[in-house]
């Protein structure tokens, strides 16, 4: 799976996870949690919706790689 | 028979607009069920009925506001099907309970209405400035029309809309409000699947905290919890789970806190006319952020006797349908205290108003490390801020220090959760 294709995975679990955030007009730099407004439960949800969709587990004490989409991308990038 | 009411919808909510009905006249009911969902300021709620019986007769049609205590539906058994008329009147009138009377608006009145019931009946029917304008139950099972709720085939006329160029969205297909919005209506409408009016629910919120502040004498305690232990325990208990499964420190707390006030009834139940009235169970209500400003607080029931992974799994289910529409209203209206969680980009330390007629919120700062004094040293350890503010009406800061003082023990044995 290419960047582009993780990429769309991703947004469809997130915009999944929180279907409030404008997808249209989305940030890849931008903070999940400050910037979306994020919080605990809407990154277990999404850790989970990764794990579902592309099989990667993502353990707890990586959850700060998952600060926001691109550094997501990267971290996914190595394992799937 | 009896007529099923509207609700109270909580503090400080008095009315709500029915907006669909999920069961048709004839239709055999239980206990629990889901029979109407109604939209409040705060988000649209679903609305169990609360007793077995048969669908007799719908009152009020879908699109209506309608006042806390009002006649919804009757419930019998069966035999009284196809009588249009409530058992006593529906809409405005002087028999509709006020807002102070709200909150226990269903057995007592219920049984009022029960002693009279068909004299109001035919009052009713006789009545052609009561009846003649709108017939109450929904016509959906006429043979040979487009099956359409009333409110929906009049604003359908009145617009000049042809039913039968509409695909329904409610009960068996048939036609209602909502659709016609879709199909080119003009009304304001909270947007689908949980969204709410801002405006409305800053009101909402305001009348229930200034209430709060007005009639509630709070008092405020705090102390800092060492989470070293639940930190450990729940690593290593993630650890061997998927994401899906696994539990965050909210759940810990929550199961600490239900197991206090079930310790400590004095903090778990209403504040009514009659004064305080303990809960015989724990539905711990939790303070839900909504993203783009809002806050709803529905509640487990039985928070205390759930375990830990079943308790997530409820908080998470909870979460989703606050923030996407399907909290019930007796989530809404059945907590017997609440929780408040500013979670971890929140500061230290929260004190809560309390939810009425609720007597106590307990408060979750952020946990984050900080130093604190562990065996004559100093250790740097997550730790995080429990508060508890409570009602000086039912209770003194001695008893609250005991309850804090208990969910802090709990949490130091987090596997006994």
């Amino acid at each position: 799976m290419n960047r582009d294709e993780l990429r769309k995975a991703v947004l469809e679990e997130l915009s999944d996870v929180a279907p409030d955030i404008d997808m249209a007009t989305f940030d890849d730099r931008a903070s999940l949690q400050d910037e979306y407004d994020l919080d605990s439960m809407d990154l277990l949800n999404l850790a989970a919706a990764v794990h579902k969709r592309l099989g990667v587990n993502i353990p707890d004490q990586d959850y700060a790689r998952m600060r926001c989409v691109a550094d997501l991308l990267d971290y996914l990038q190595e394992r799937a | 028979m009896s007529d099923f009411t509207m609700p109270s919808l909580g503090a400080d909510m008095d009315a709500g607009r029915l907006v669909q009905w999920k069961v048709n006249v004839g239709d055999q009911v239980t206990r629990g069920q889901v029979i109407a969902a109604v939209e409040t300021s705060k988000a649209v709620l679903d609305v169990e009925v609360f007793e077995d019986g048969v669908v007799e007769a719908l009152y009020v049609e879908e699109g209506t506001e309608v006042d806390v205590g009002t006649p919804l539906a009757r419930i019998g058994d069966g035999s009284g099907t196809g009588s249009p008329g409530p058992l006593t009147e529906a809409g405005s009138g002087p028999e509709v309970s006020s807002p102070e009377t709200a909150p226990s608006a269903t057995v007592a009145e219920v049984t009022a209405h029960d002693t009279e019931p068909d004299k109001a009946s035919m009052e009713h029917q006789l009545s052609p400035s009561e009846a003649g304008a709108e017939e109450s139950v929904p016509d959906s099972q006429a043979s040979g029309r487009v099956p359409a709720s009333p409110a929906a085939r009049r604003k359908a006329r009145e617009a000049g809309v042809d039913l039968s160029d509409i695909r329904g969205s409610g009960p068996d297909g048939a036609i209602v409000l909502r659709d016609l919005k879709k199909a080119g209506g003009e009304r304001r409408q909270v947007p689908a699947g949980g969204g709410f009016d801002r405006e409305q629910m800053r009101a909402t919120i305001a009348a229930a905290m200034t209430r709060s502040k007005r009639e509630i004498p709070h008092y405020y305690l705090a102390t800092t919890v060492d989470l070293h232990a639940a930190e450990r325990w729940l690593a290593d208990y993630n650890q061997h789970q998927p994401p899906a499964n696994r539990l965050l420190l909210a759940a810990l707390f929550m199961k600490a806190t239900a197991l206090a006030l079930a310790r400590y009834p004095e903090l778990n139940g209403h504040y009514g006319k009659e004064g305080f009235i303990a809960a015989g169970q724990v539905n711990l209500g939790m303070a839900v952020h909504l993203r783009g400003g809002g806050l709803v607080a529905p509640a487990i029931t039985d928070t205390d006797k759930l375990s830990l992974p079943e308790l997530m799994q409820r908080f998470q289910d909870l979460v989703r349908r606050a923030r996407g529409g399907g909290l019930r209203l007796s989530e809404i209206t059945g907590g017997t205290a609440t929780v408040t969680a500013l979670g971890d980009r929140g500061v230290d330390t929260v004190y809560g108003v309390i939810y009425p007629p609720q007597v106590a919120m307990i408060g979750i700062g952020r946990a984050r490390p900080r130093p604190l004094a562990v065996g004559g040293g100093v250790a740097v350890r997550l730790a995080v801020d429990l508060t508890l503010a409570a009602d000086h009406r039912v209770c003194d800061g001695h008893l609250g220090a005991l309850f804090l003082n208990e969910i802090e023990q709990w949490l130091q044995q987090p596997e006994a959760l």
